[in-house]
């Protein structure tokens, strides 16, 4: 359904706009419909930027991204494309407008693409959406954002993006502000979308969350993907040594660390999976290592 | 939803004691501004009583050192002084908020633009020009002394809305409103503009007081309009006829004390606005 | 004892009453003991951090005793507490990134911070500490601004710890790093243990399993009140408190599938402070509430070392 092929962002940066600084090179996946893909990454791997650009509120830089094999740079209406793709972020707080009431969000969805609906008609639309949520629309409706919890204001973005007949949603970082006890609610909920069909790019930089959910699993490091495939393949056998330096350094609860090193992140030796770039100024692709596992090439790059 | 919206305001504004004292004051002065002139068969200049006489019965305010009633000049100074602050205000306003929302929304060369505009006309001796517009034109109206002023005071106003329309555009829910498919100046109006709405309010309050004090310092360089009275010209008179060291200060007390009473009712005003506006802080 | 907390209650007055934050707790920390606090936001683990520190101007500090070494740490006067400040008791804030005046070198910021102290700066031992945190002696010539946002976090670790304080707080200190950072900061934290830097230590968290990797013991709180403290291990695997049960099986955890096993969060949302409820907190979410629970449970020792609030656990 959507495919992102070669997409990369530079921006400009320094004096008069000399420097260049690529945030996302060269990365290439698929969501499909009823899937969910984790794209994972620390602060800097480019995931939000990522997130953004299938979003539309940041420009491709080259690259192509594809709706059902539609350029969506092409799709000049932008209503059209936000009918079928929309995302919910990290902050939800930020997210409302403090000055409104907290369902102006649907409001607008209202205004904009369904002028038309009778008020009872709306309202009842609004309250199937936030019980498919499990919100209680007494308990919401008519509320400013501050007098709603994290969880609560998260939870009403998701069903804002139900009430349009959407196929994709961009989850960026949707539950990292939310208390424990709610944040696995919240990502039931992801679980729950899918099973509707709707697919899913859940980013993250919490690897547990991401292994929770997702069916497939891309990891990003500086822009690049490093890794990616069935997420129990990239999970049970990672094969990059930065895939497997982060599993090692989540905490998790049963298990402490090990006091071991973290695995040798010199990257010199020759990769296991590529043949060493003897030649040649860039890094081979990606290679297939099992079916739908791939992995970058960790050797050393030439100067 | 709008209209429900409208009503809870005004239900907090009309609770909200600031606000209610500050518009009440404006609403006196404007009242007496509009009303008062009536009240007399006389012109304000006209040398109507005794010289020097104190507030009575008869003369309200007392009378100037050349007999003129004071209460006569207040009043239809008030007229002149809200209409200069108005006209000028409102002018300056729009135009900063223009440039303002448009460099700090749109960024990029849009915003280089402006900005350097904006620089431009913040670094013109704003008072120069206007001496040689004015000596060019010979300008004796209020309403085109208004115009020259407004558009020489919006600079500062347009880069401090820029700064807070440029920061408040990442906030996530602008994009939001995006992503709801929602077009540019109506997310500059009904999403950015309301956030910032007490401080536009302000904004024009300091932009409608320093219209008056511009007009207040034009008048006194002979710039100002010929014909009639405003708050400034008779604080400027006052200081000229020596009223401080004679002890009329019936004469430069109502005028001043006008001035003040305008500009900080309606910063009052604001800071009742803020509560209103604010959900925040009306819970407090 | 290095720290002995009574029937601890600091309330945080607004405009609409007194926020009871921190109402009535009591545990101790031992020497060497690393406590981990735990808690979901609101649950008092912040306000009880602060107050051992410092009491801002919304807080009042409305009873209850907290000894330190067997003296009494006199909360609400601020300039008795200067006593304890970084030589007994001392903490890592939370935006330590923010902590440091971009204007003054490093070098020069902390001798003026060691002399209000009256200590004399020993710059030997001052590289000898960054080399502990993996840092080169060269940043005390440097400005902030030239140090990456895990250096400057290093450096107030360093000079938070500099006067070898008895007790020290780490506030939610790896909260916005990345996984692999938060390893290490987490590992800093156990060496100034581990090499007697510090007596004891705090690490406050809402991320249990962070928390779980470095600390003896951890301490779990719910609503301005303790809800259950336990050796780590021990409060991993068996907690006793309903709360603590049902908030690690929330977690969801590396090889723990959505399809395989379907986590569920705790329902309802915690109580208000302003006027909060009589008996136990936690009652209206717990699927164990009785009767009795109308009433607060005491904070009660079920085993050696663990410590429940609730009347199911005993």
């Amino acid at each position: 359904m959507l495919k992102l092929d070669g997409v990369s962002k530079t921006y400009r940066v320094g004096a008069f706009g000399g420097g260049e600084l690529k945030a996302v090179s060269d990365v290439g996946f698929e969501v499909g419909e009823g899937e969910v893909v984790s794209l994972i990454g620390e602060s800097g791997s480019g995931k939000s930027t990522l997130g953004r650009m299938i979003l539309r509120l940041a420009s491709v830089s080259s690259g192509t991204i594809t709706l059902d094999g539609r350029d969506i740079s092409s799709i000049r209406d932008r209503k059209e494309y936000y009918r079928q793709v929309q995302g919910v972020f990290q902050d939800p707080f930020s997210c409302y407008n403090p000055v409104f009431r907290a369902d102006r969000v649907f409001t607008m969805i209202k205004e904009q693409y369904f002028p038309r609906a009778g008020a009872d008609e709306w309202r009842t639309r609004v309250e199937t959406a936030l019980e498919s949520v499990r919100l209680d629309p007494g308990n919401v409706l008519g509320k400013y954002p501050h007098q709603l919890s994290g969880g609560q204001l998260q939870r009403m973005l998701i069903a804002r993006a139900v009430l349009l007949d959407i196929r994709l949603l961009v989850a960026d970082e949707i539950i990292s502000m939310l208390d424990a006890s709610t944040r696995i609610d919240v990502l039931n909920l992801l679980a729950d979308l899918r099973a509707r069909g709707l697919g899913i790019l859940f980013v993250t930089h919490d690897l547990s969350l991401g292994n929770y959910v997702s069916d497939r699993t891309v990891v990003l490091r500086h822009g690049k993907v490093v890794e990616m495939g069935r997420t129990d393949l990239v999970f049970g056998a990672p094969a990059h040594p930065y895939t497997r330096s982060l599993l090692a350094s989540v905490p998790r609860l049963h298990a402490k660390w090990t006091d071991a090193a973290p695995e040798d992140m010199v990257e010199d030796a020759p990769c296991a999976y590529h043949e060493a770039p003897q030649e040649s100024r860039t890094r081979p692709g990606l290679a297939e290592i099992d079916s739908d596992h791939y992995v970058a090439c960790a050797g050393k790059e030439k100067a | 939803m709008r209209s429900g919206e409208r009503n809870e305001a005004l239900h907090f504004a009309l609770r909200n004691r600031k606000l209610v004292a500050g518009t009440i004051i404006v609403a006196v002065l404007l009242v007496a501004g509009l009303a008062g002139p009536m009240l007399f068969d006389h012109a304000p200049n006209d040398y109507v009583g005794p010289s020097m006489a104190p507030p009575s019965g008869e003369f309200w305010f007392g009378t100037t050192t050349f007999g003129q009633d004071v209460f006569a000049q207040f009043v239809y100074g008030l007229r002149s002084t809200f209409l200069v602050g108005v006209l000028g205000g409102v002018l300056a306003a729009v135009v900063g908020m223009v440039v303002g929302f448009v460099a700090g929304y749109r960024g990029g060369w849009a915003d280089e633009l402006l900005t350097m505009l904006t620089n431009i006309v913040l670094v013109l001796p704003a008072l120069v020009v206007l001496l040689i517009v004015n000596a060019y034109l010979g300008v004796r109206s209020i309403g085109v002394q208004a115009l020259f002023i407004g558009l020489t005071s919006w600079p500062w106003a347009a880069r401090a809305i820029r700064a807070q329309t440029f920061s408040l555009r990442s906030r996530d829910f602008v994009d939001l409103a995006r992503l709801s498919g929602v077009r540019t100046p109506r997310i500059i109006l009904r999403e950015i503009a309301p956030n910032m709405s007490s401080y536009l309010f302000l904004t024009f309050i300091l932009l409608f007081g320093s219209s008056i004090l511009i007009a207040a310092s034009l008048d006194f360089i002979g710039l100002g309009p010929t014909e009639g009275v405003s708050l400034g010209l008779m604080l400027n008179n006052a200081a000229r006829w020596s009223a401080l060291q004679l002890g009329l200060w019936w004469w430069f007390i109502p005028p001043g004390a006008g001035i003040t009473a305008i500009v900080g009712a309606l910063y009052v005003m604001n800071v009742g606005l803020d509560e209103v506006f604010n959900p925040k802080l009306r819970e407090m | 004892m290095a720290l002995n907390v009574t029937d601890l209650r600091v309330y945080y007055r607004t405009l609409r009453g007194e926020v009871k934050a921190l109402d009535g707790v009591t545990f101790s920390v031992a020497d060497g003991e690393i406590m981990g606090l735990a808690g979901e936001s609101g649950s008092g683990k912040s306000t009880l951090a602060k107050s051992l520190i410092r009491l801002d101007g919304r807080m009042r500090h409305a009873g209850g005793t907290v000894e330190l070494d067997g003296r009494e740490m006199p909360l609400s006067d601020d300039r008795g507490m200067d006593r304890f400040r970084f030589r007994e008791v001392s903490l890592i804030p939370q935006y330590s990134m923010s902590a440091l005046n971009p204007t003054r070198k490093i070098g020069k910021m902390v001798g003026e911070l060691l002399e209000s102290r009256g200590e004399r700066p020993d710059r030997a031992e001052l590289e000898r500490r960054l080399e502990l945190v993996g840092l080169s002696g060269d940043v005390l010539d440097r400005y902030p601004i030239e140090l990456s946002g895990g250096m400057k976090q290093r450096v107030v670790m360093v000079v938070s710890t500099l006067l070898n304080p008895s007790l020290l707080i780490a506030d939610e200190v790896t909260s916005a790093l990345d996984v692999s950072s938060q390893k290490a900061v987490a590992t800093t934290l156990l060496g100034f243990r581990d090499r007697g830097l510090v007596t004891s230590m705090m690490v406050v968290t809402h991320d249990i399993a962070l928390v779980y990797q470095i600390a003896d013991t951890i301490m779990v709180m719910y609503a301005g009140r303790l809800a259950e403290k336990a050796p780590a291990d021990v409060l991993v695997t068996a907690p006793r408190h309903p709360y603590t049960a049902q908030l690690i099986s929330a977690l969801p955890e590396v090889g723990v599938r959505h399809e395989d096993r379907r986590l569920t969060g705790i329902p309802g949302s915690p109580p208000s402070l302003l006027k909060p409820p009589e008996g136990c907190r936690f009652r209206d979410r717990c699927p164990l509430a009785f009767d009795r629970c109308a009433e607060q449970p005491p904070f009660a020792e079920v085993a050696p070392g663990h410590f429940v609030a609730c009347w199911k656990a005993e």
